[in-house]
């Protein structure tokens, strides 16, 4: 039997939407009030679901610890409490939601069982939000944050 | 095709334990969970029902008999109930929110299917707010 196993997590993270391509008005007219040169931010929801076979033994399809852990080891640490566009992965990409939401994707793929991840829902706010259901994998030791002051990563 | 889901929520206890296994094992496999006292949660079902909307009612389904089904079906024989001790399905399997999903699954889908047009899609369980599982048959 095949199902799917989901859990919400929450992060708060600030970032700014700016492409240096642009000029301050496109960039105004682009992202509008997320171009305030100063950022904001955002509680995220990151909502994770996984698929496979229902473990005969447990009754899982993945055990919510070893979710809880890749979770929090991969994106959590790396992203939570952070300002976005100072986090490597964002040095040439804007920290939309959009790129965001496939970032996570990218860094959980390769920790969780093969091809198990089915998506990556990230709500920026209760109003908008954002699902990827594939993207290239990313190494978290290539792209981990550099240790910026007051930040963690 | 229309896809449209019915909400229902069921309180229920419930334990993880595999016989099979040593005491120490469940422990470090289910954790908590494992507590052989049981503990208990608020349930919310999601049914989501797919189909073309019938040309005379403009229903994928009547949700009233969806309503009405969700309650004889599952809830009449899941909440404030036991899952471990009271529902059959649950002797041998373990009441894990995967399984939950599953044997929901087993007890809609009969009636939906002799429902012209309509089959079922999904049937997704919170355990809470953050926790879930989704099934959606064998596809």
């Amino acid at each position: 039997m095949k199902a799917c196993f989901g859990r919400r997590y929450m992060l708060s993270a600030s970032h700014r939407l700016h492409c240096d391509s642009l000029t301050a008005e496109e960039n105004r007219a682009a992202y509008g009030k997320c171009n305030n040169p100063h950022g904001h931010g955002h509680n995220y929801i990151v909502e994770v679901l996984v698929g496979g076979e229902v473990d005969q033994a447990t009754g899982m399809v993945i055990n919510l610890a070893d979710l809880d852990k890749a979770v929090q080891t991969r994106v959590l640490d790396r992203f939570d409490h952070t300002c976005l566009n100072l986090d490597p992965l964002f040095a040439s990409q804007v920290p939309t939601t959009e790129n965001l939401c496939r970032a996570i994707f990218g860094l959980l793929k390769n920790s969780l069982r093969s091809g198990s991840l089915r998506y990556i829902r990230l709500e920026e706010t209760e109003n908008n939000f954002f699902e990827c259901r594939d993207a290239p994998a990313l190494n978290a030791v290539e792209t981990q944050a550099e240790k910026f002051p007051g930040q963690k990563g | 095709m229309v896809s449209l889901t019915r909400r229902a929520t069921f309180s229920a206890s419930h334990y993880y334990w595999n016989e099979a296994w040593s005491a120490e094992k469940n422990e470090q496999v289910f954790g908590r969970c494992a507590n052989r006292n049981g503990h208990g949660h608020n349930y919310t079902l999601e049914v989501t029902v797919s189909g073309e909307p019938d040309a005379q009612t403009g229903f994928v389904i009547d949700l009233k008999w969806l309503k009405d089904t969700i309650e004889r079906k599952v809830l009449s024989a899941w909440d404030h109930r036991h899952l471990n001790l009271e529902a059959p399905e649950f002797a041998q399997a373990i009441p894990t929110t995967e399984n939950i999903a599953i044997a929901a699954w087993k007890r809609l889908e009969p009636a939906i299917q002799s429902v012209r047009g309509a089959h079922l899609a999904s049937v997704r369980v919170y355990e809470t707010p953050e926790i879930f599982a989704e099934y959606q048959g064998e596809r």
